[in-house]
């Protein structure tokens, strides 16, 4: 894949400096709804990304779904490296931006084109919250 | 964001490590979302079961808790939504003592910080309601759906976290629904029925949160005649919430803050419909098969109204299956002392409190009691299940007090 040296800008940013891989989906995200935690996939038949592993991945998503425990699971996967490496969203919902802050994982939201079409799955992505950009670079 | 004398005397350690720790969490959300300010708030309302917590959640806690006394107290009336079990039903559950464990690790740790052990997620109905124009920081997005549409208060979704620092420091960053603006309708729906039953109101907000989408949406609804009672917007709101991560809809004429179209909405909106086809195809999507291993009445809690009618469709029957029914700690001794507990469990049922089915370890219960197929009345439970293992399907509460019996959903 060529490099895309134009960086995608947000609107809302959080974090610290990330590079991963990039799982792209056009569909929500909630670690109740949609996770097997234990596992680390997506678990929730009719989610996009059914069977995939989001761990150590640069999850690029439409938007938060509903529950408000997504706020607590973040940091519990977090504390057993379980966790996605950042949260790119076309837009989030309080509960996820309370939850990356509590589980201190980089996050973006908010883009002027669509963010799940912008990045393709399987990219390597810098997500860097200061510069409030995702930029892919491989 | 701009702070006051207060919060800067929070901020530098004045009142100790807790309300810092919080204050800075809310600082950092605040700015995510570009709040200008903070806002007081008069109660908190916390999601903290120990599904979502897990082990580290515990630990997080119990480090707050560790501060000493006069150091770590909540300084605003702090409820908790659902816990992860009921005590006295954790062995028909299968759940382990290491959960129950977790459980009474949290308990201790949460009344430490002076947090109420409500155990409720329907606090709107069993505490108290937000009143109109009022500053909450709740969880759980039934009750903020609830409260935002229903009552006109002022909330956004505040996780466990998020809720627990409003407690401890009284106060919330201002975005979202405590602004004006983003109240405003964004999406016209026109129903073009009625809802008759609880599960039809849910699978109504169902269909509703997934034309709005996303949590900035703000339906405005219309073609609904006449008030239909909490139980009703409670079903619907919730459902609205776990489809569609909506925080807050209008229905014009019967929520507050749309006695008129024009109140909340501008002349144009992008305009849809919402049939009963709809919901009957929402339905269907879910119906998998007919014969059922369980049937649970739960999410959001059931009031002591719809327990007064689970009672009465119960009243005579013999369940050949497992039926459960979920309620507060509030409203379970009103149903034990009105008979209510009596005649479900007489006919095979069981009346859990202060536990919510999904935030218990739905999971595991799957596993250590070979649950599968589910039967509820619940729209919001059906959207939240299958993530679980499990194959829920939605039907009245008729229905399924019948599949109890018959073991097969009509």
């Amino acid at each position: 894949m060529s490099a895309n040296t134009r960086p995608y800008r947000a609107r809302h940013a959080m974090g610290e400096k990330v590079r991963g891989e990039a799982l792209v989906a056009r569909d929500g995200f909630s670690a109740r709804y949609d996770l097997d935690r234990q596992r680390g996939i997506f678990s929730r038949p009719t989610h996009a990304l059914a069977g995939q592993s989001y761990v150590g991945k640069v999850l690029v998503l439409e938007t938060a779904k509903g529950g408000v425990a997504t706020a607590w699971m973040l940091y519990e996967m977090r504390s057993r490296g379980m966790a996605p490496a950042a949260l790119v969203f076309n837009s989030v919902n309080p509960i996820l931006a309370q939850g990356a802050a509590l589980a201190d994982i980089a996050m973006l939201a908010g883009f002027d084109e669509d963010i799940t079409v912008a990045i393709a799955s399987g990219a390597k992505v810098e997500v860097d919250p200061a510069a409030r950009t995702i930029a892919i670079i491989g | 964001m701009k702070l006051n004398d207060e919060e800067r005397d929070i901020l530098a350690g004045k009142f100790g490590a807790v309300p810092r720790l919080a204050l800075e969490h809310q600082i950092k959300v605040g700015d995510f979302f570009g709040a200008q300010d903070f806002v007081p708030v008069t109660q908190a309302h916390v999601m903290a079961d120990t599904e979502s917590l897990g082990e580290a959640g515990v630990r997080w806690l119990e480090r707050l808790a560790a501060e000493k006394e006069g150091r770590r107290r909540v300084r605003i009336p702090t409820l908790t939504d659902p816990r992860g079990t009921d005590f006295a039903k954790a062995a028909f559950l299968g759940q382990t003592p290491a959960m129950l464990s977790l459980e009474e690790r949290a308990i201790a740790a949460l009344v430490k910080l002076g947090v109420m052990m409500t155990d409720t997620c329907i606090n709107y109905q069993t505490v108290q309601p937000a009143t109109l124009n009022e500053h909450v920081a709740f969880g759980d997005t039934g009750v903020v759906i609830y409260s935002n549409s229903v009552c006109g208060a002022r909330s956004n979704y505040e996780g466990g976290p998020s809720a627990l620092a409003a407690g401890l420091t009284g106060r919330t960053p201002r975005y979202g629904f405590h602004l004006l603006e983003p109240r405003r309708a964004t999406l016209s729906v026109r129903v073009e029925f009625t809802p008759r039953s609880l599960n039809e109101w849910g699978a109504a907000g169902g269909v509703i949160g997934r034309l709005a989408g996303h949590y900035w949406a703000v339906p405005l609804i219309e073609g609904i005649e006449s008030p239909p009672g909490s139980d009703a917007l409670k079903h619907f709101g919730a459902a609205m919430a776990s489809y569609g991560s909506v925080a807050l809809y209008h229905v014009v004429g019967i929520t507050p803050e749309a006695q008129r179209r024009s109140d909340v909405a501008s002349a144009s909106l992008p305009e849809h419909r919402v049939r009963h086809a709809d919901i009957d195809a929402l339905v269907r999507a879910y119906r998998k098969q007919d014969r059922v291993d369980v049937v649970v009445f739960s999410a959001p809690q059931l009031s002591i109204l719809e327990l007064r009618t689970l009672a009465e469709l119960s009243a005579g029957r013999r369940f050949t299956i497992p039926v459960l029914a979920v309620t507060s700690p509030q409203v379970k001794p009103d149903a034990d002392r009105m008979g209510y507990t009596r005649t479900i469990e007489a006919a095979g049922g069981t009346v859990l409190s202060g536990m919510c089915f999904y935030q218990s370890y739905a999971r595991e219960i799957a596993q250590a009691k070979g649950w599968k197929v589910l039967a509820t009345n619940s729209a919001k439970m059906v959207n939240i299940l299958g993530g679980y293992g499990y194959v829920p399907m939605l039907a009245s509460m008729e229905a399924c007090v019948e599949a109890g019996e018959t073991g097969r959903l009509a």
